[in-house]
């Protein structure tokens, strides 16, 4: 994956919108999100008003690249689970399809149980949506298409008015 | 890796900041936040140890505004710049786009600067990245000191590839922007040139 870019146009997003939608709701969940390994946050749903999901977004990916240092180490290949358990909230991380990082969040309205039964289920449909968004972009970009990329034209003043 | 999001028209890098212990980076990023407006930056997070040193990682969000209509939005990071902490500086590089070195410029870090360039040519190509192709950036910080090296001196020791360095007092703030300006210039223009 090293060099290609993560593109998501209107549709993907939609599709993954829905599919965190549903999740949110069908795991009885406060908060579902997915994060790119990266760090980079890429959809949420649930009530995200009051949780600063750009930090939360970071830290999740950090945990999951020091726990597969650990994995590593172990001669394991990635841990593609982790599960927090606090007095109140409980979060539930787990891997998707060695990029993508999906998190939920939850409390005693729901279980761990159904987090993770809700969780492997929309894995597989959401393993299908980023599968045909990278081989869609790899291909546009192959064949030149890539949507009005806005930086053809970017200047170097366009870049000097972001420091003023 | 960039994420480039059209949904919501936006567009993410990822800038680290690497060096060895001591050299600044944490303080770089520290002035950054300190210098922006609160409506462009998110949180500074350092997870750090009880002493201050970096222990993971500091982040730092920033989108400092647009161009063609697009949120620009950089992600900065720093690594621990303890030697023991090898296994950890490995994990931020992960999906970098831009780089800056800090180099400390006291005679006694030189040692320490050249083996930290050494260990980040390495984790790289570890990732399967060359540091040669990487938008990458030089500050040879703590020029304030009266033990520093000559400028000509530490640039043929760090530099080879020869790419623009700058001056720092991160502490200060001198050099700061240019050089966080300097890497985001070169990350967007890669990212043009791959579109």
């Amino acid at each position: 994956m090293i060099g290609s870019d993560l593109v998501m146009y209107e549709e993907e997003f939609r599709r993954i919108d829905e599919e965190l939608k549903k999740l949110h709701q069908q795991a009885n969940s406060k908060v579902v999100f997915l994060v790119d390994k990266n760090g980079q946050l890429i959809a949420s749903a649930g009530d995200t008003y009051n949780i600063d999901t750009t930090s939360l977004a970071s830290l999740t990916a950090g945990n999951i690249a020091a726990t597969g240092g650990i994995a590593r180490l172990l001669g394991e290949k990635e841990f593609t689970v982790l599960f927090h358990e606090g007095e109140k909230d409980n979060i539930h991380i787990s891997l998707i399809g060695q990029r993508i990082i999906l998190v939920v969040i939850f409390d005693s309205r729901s279980s761990l149980g159904l987090v993770r039964l809700r969780v492997k289920k929309a894995s597989e449909s959401l393993t299908k949506i980023f599968d045909e968004m990278t081989h869609k972009a790899d291909k546009e970009k192959k064949e030149g298409k890539l949507e009005e990329f806005p930086f053809a034209e970017i200047s170097d003043e366009d870049i000097d008015n972001l420091f003023r | 890796m960039s994420f480039i999001n059209y949904s919501s028209r936006e567009i993410n890098c990822k800038i680290v900041y690497y060096g060895p212990g001591l050299c600044g980076k944490t303080t770089n990023l520290q002035y950054i936040y300190k210098r922006t407006n609160p409506e462009h930056k998110g949180k500074l997070i350092s997870l750090a140890t009880e002493t201050e040193r970096t222990l993971f990682f500091d982040f730092l969000p920033l989108a400092l505004g647009d161009i063609k209509g697009f949120k620009i939005r950089f992600h900065l990071y720093t690594v621990p710049g303890q030697v023991f902490y090898a296994a950890s500086r490995k994990l931020i590089l992960k999906g970098v786009d831009g780089l800056v070195f800090v180099a400390d410029s006291q005679i006694e870090r030189m040692e320490a600067n050249m083996e930290s360039l050494d260990d980040l040519k390495i984790n790289l190509a570890e990732q399967g990245y060359d540091l040669e192709k990487l938008s990458f950036t030089i500050q040879y910080n703590k020029r304030d000191l009266p033990n520093v090296v000559p400028l000509e001196d530490i640039n043929k020791l760090l530099n080879h590839r020869n790419i623009q360095w700058f001056e720092g007092v991160a502490v200060t703030g001198t050099g700061v922007f240019e050089t966080l300006k300097n890497v985001a210039k070169q990350v967007l223009f890669e990212l043009k040139k791959h579109y």
